[in-house]
């Protein structure tokens, strides 16, 4: 034992903040502890500030968390932190939470109201997109790509659960009708560079998509998610 | 956090007995007052959150301004890229909300009485104050200058009237002018701010006055995004931005009439703009309360932002000394977030939560060229705010050319959420 002194500091300093609790990361034995322990919606508020109070993001391009699927949203934060998911900022921010923080931002959007962006459109290419979307994406992205609720969450789960496939078996999904475009632009950019890791069944869904209709089947499908306000 | 009826008669039983021996309004059956001083993104920021977390305090936020203008984002007037205009913030999000607006200025606080005292005349009664005040400019800190002579060197550095006479003296400047800024010693509201300013004011000068020049005179020997702010002016503008590290550079007199800078190495710098960025300190009121220290600034208590000189007053935003956290608008957003919580669990006589802060600052550094800066923060068993070790830090160098465009699109996205946030 060493460090004794320290032990003590850190004990005094536990003592002295009241609540919560200390981490001591191994490579900075210098620094004074970090105290952690911070409340969903204490973590939540921090987000705000980019993705809008309580989630519900103004845009144009920074997305929507509310009503997000829990264990989606911290999948989704832990691809960011360890760099499996491309981002300019998210990484960054996220190398500063651990899953259980992670847990806890996730319960509190999901409980709130998911608010569609109000955003503009092309009018002449929602029928199209919806006509895509249902042919190529409904499958996974159900309900139009709007957020579960109630019964058809339930039954969606159930689906999962008997899904023989493997890879997507309960696995859940970003709500895409009513996002920001240039969120959806951007992802959608990272999964085709290879900077996300795309699902086996998107990927070839994709490329059908791709084929058939070219990239303004890209193009109606944004507008047929943003029509849904 | 649901509360079931055992927990629930606790907590009452608490706040009533807090409201016994502290609180009398709580006592006589009178709802729990906060006085807000000031309006800016901190101020607002903690009135909302706290009418969110408890509807029951009357909240009331005393600002002199009928409405605000947001300084972030306002170097993007001075290129051209957005009006004034569109950083206008008025407080009928915050009214909509249940809040208590006194257009009138904080003239003094008393902490022993719990009241704050307007120039109009008004005595306000509170049970925690919370002061926003943002910086006061020590124009006097440079010789030669004063409020007054800042109508023609301005600072542009409170957004408003001061940043349409710098936009207004760009575009009438003829090709082949000198525009100087002077930067000023840390600490300051905004650290990239002076060098977005030079970035966008390049972007204007190179659309349409591109024999022009502009210098920095700073007093620091270096500065924040320093290697992404020269990457870029290397890139949009070769040649047209020079940057005079201090302490050598620091201007310490100016003259008005003649439109000169003359720095602590004794070199006098000829500008046909000159745009003067004074040393600061936090905001009058917090000098004038007694909450600032020697250097100007305000300690408080990282937790709740209690001033550790006052009992019952709190301090936020670019006033505050916060540890690791740079003054900027997500920092006042954040760290009133914090505050609000701790405000309402004090009156209520409940625990203070562990607190949990964030920093994210966009700066617009050329054309679709946006660069960025996080930190996420807790506080340390020393009781300082902390960065946590290994998150957040600045755009990596070799970013591509897209995702500085991405940043654009969020660094827009950032300002009408903060707004929103904060504002409404």
């Amino acid at each position: 034992m060493a460090n004794t002194p320290t032990r003590l500091a850190l004990l005094a300093g536990v003592l002295a903040l009241g609540v919560g609790f200390v981490t001591q990361a191994a490579d900075a034995p210098a620094a004074p502890a970090l105290v952690s322990g911070a409340g969903a919606v204490m973590l939540a508020e921090t987000c705000a500030g980019c993705h809008g109070t309580d989630g519900a993001s103004v845009g144009p391009a920074s997305p929507t968390l509310a009503g997000m699927d829990a264990a989606y949203f911290t999948e989704l934060m832990q691809g960011f932190r360890d760099g499996k998911i491309y981002s300019t900022i998210m990484g960054r921010i996220a190398k500063g939470y651990s899953d259980e923080e992670f847990a806890l931002m996730a319960g509190y959007f999901h409980e709130k109201p998911y608010v569609p962006a109000k955003q503009p459109f092309d009018q002449a290419l929602v029928a199209k997109g919806k006509k895509f979307h249902d042919k190529f994406c409904e499958k996974c992205h159900s309900e139009g790509g709007t957020p579960l609720t109630g019964e058809a969450k339930a039954k969606d789960e159930g689906e999962a659960e008997e899904e023989e496939e493997g890879e997507e078996g309960g696995e859940e999904y970003q709500i895409l009708a009513g996002q920001w475009t240039p969120y959806l632009v951007y992802a959608m950019e990272d999964f085709r560079a290879d900077r996300r890791e795309m699902p086996k069944k998107m990927k070839s869904k994709l490329k059908d998509l791709i084929t058939k209709e070219g990239e303004n089947g890209l193009t109606a499908i944004y507008a047929y998610y943003a029509s849904q306000q | 956090m649901k509360m079931n009826r055992r927990d629930f008669v606790r907590a009452a039983g608490a706040a009533t007995a807090v409201g016994l021996i502290g609180v009398p309004h709580l006592a006589l059956g009178a709802a729990n007052q906060v006085v807000v001083v000031g309006g800016g993104t901190a101020g607002a920021t903690v009135a909302k959150y706290i009418k969110r977390l408890d509807p029951s305090i009357e909240v009331t936020v005393v600002e002199p301004n009928p409405v605000y203008y947001t300084c972030y984002f306002s170097n993007e007037v001075l290129s051209g890229e957005r009006t004034l205009d569109s950083l206008r913030v008025a407080y009928d999000g915050l009214k909509a909300l249940g809040i208590t607006m006194v257009q009138d200025s904080a003239e003094s606080i008393d902490a022993a009485k719990k009241v704050v005292k307007t120039g109009g005349g008004k005595a306000l009664p509170y049970d925690r104050c919370v002061v926003a005040p943002g910086v006061e400019l020590l124009f006097e800190k440079i010789e030669g200058h004063s409020e007054a002579s800042a109508e023609t060197l301005p600072h542009a550095w409170k957004a408003g009237e001061q940043t349409k006479i710098l936009r207004g003296q760009l575009e009438a400047m003829a090709d082949g002018g000198t525009v100087v800024i002077t930067s000023p010693p840390n600490p300051y509201r905004c650290p990239p701010g002076p060098y977005e300013r030079a970035s966008q004011i390049a972007i204007y000068l190179k659309a349409h006055k591109p024999k022009s020049k502009i210098i920095i005179l700073d007093s620091k020997s270096q500065f924040s995004k320093q290697g992404l702010f020269t990457q870029a002016w290397e890139k949009f503008f070769p040649g047209m931005i020079e940057w005079r590290p201090g302490p050598d550079a620091a201007v310490v007199k100016v003259n008005a009439k003649g439109m000169t800078a003359e720095t602590s190495f004794g070199d006098e710098i000829k500008a046909d703009v000159l745009n003067v960025i004074p040393p600061q300190r936090a905001g009058k009121i917090a000098q004038v309360a007694g909450l600032a220290d020697d250097k100007g600034w305000c300690p408080v208590d990282a937790k709740t932002f209690e001033s550790s000189l006052a009992k019952g007053i709190h301090v936020i935003g670019d006033a505050c000394i916060a540890g690791a956290m740079p003054k900027s608008a997500y920092s006042a957003n954040s760290q009133a977030k914090v505050c609000a919580g701790a405000v309402v669990a004090m009156l209520s006589g409940k625990e203070v939560g562990v607190p949990s802060y964030v920093n994210t600052c966009y700066s617009i550094a050329g054309p679709e060229w946006g660069i960025s800066v996080a930190g996420v923060y807790k506080v340390a068993a020393d009781g300082k705010i902390a960065e946590v070790p290994g998150a957040g830090g600045l755009t990596p160098m070799d970013a591509p050319d897209w995702a500085h465009k991405r940043e654009v699109a969020y660094a827009h996205s950032w300002y009408k959420n903060i707004i929103q946030d904060s504002f409404m």
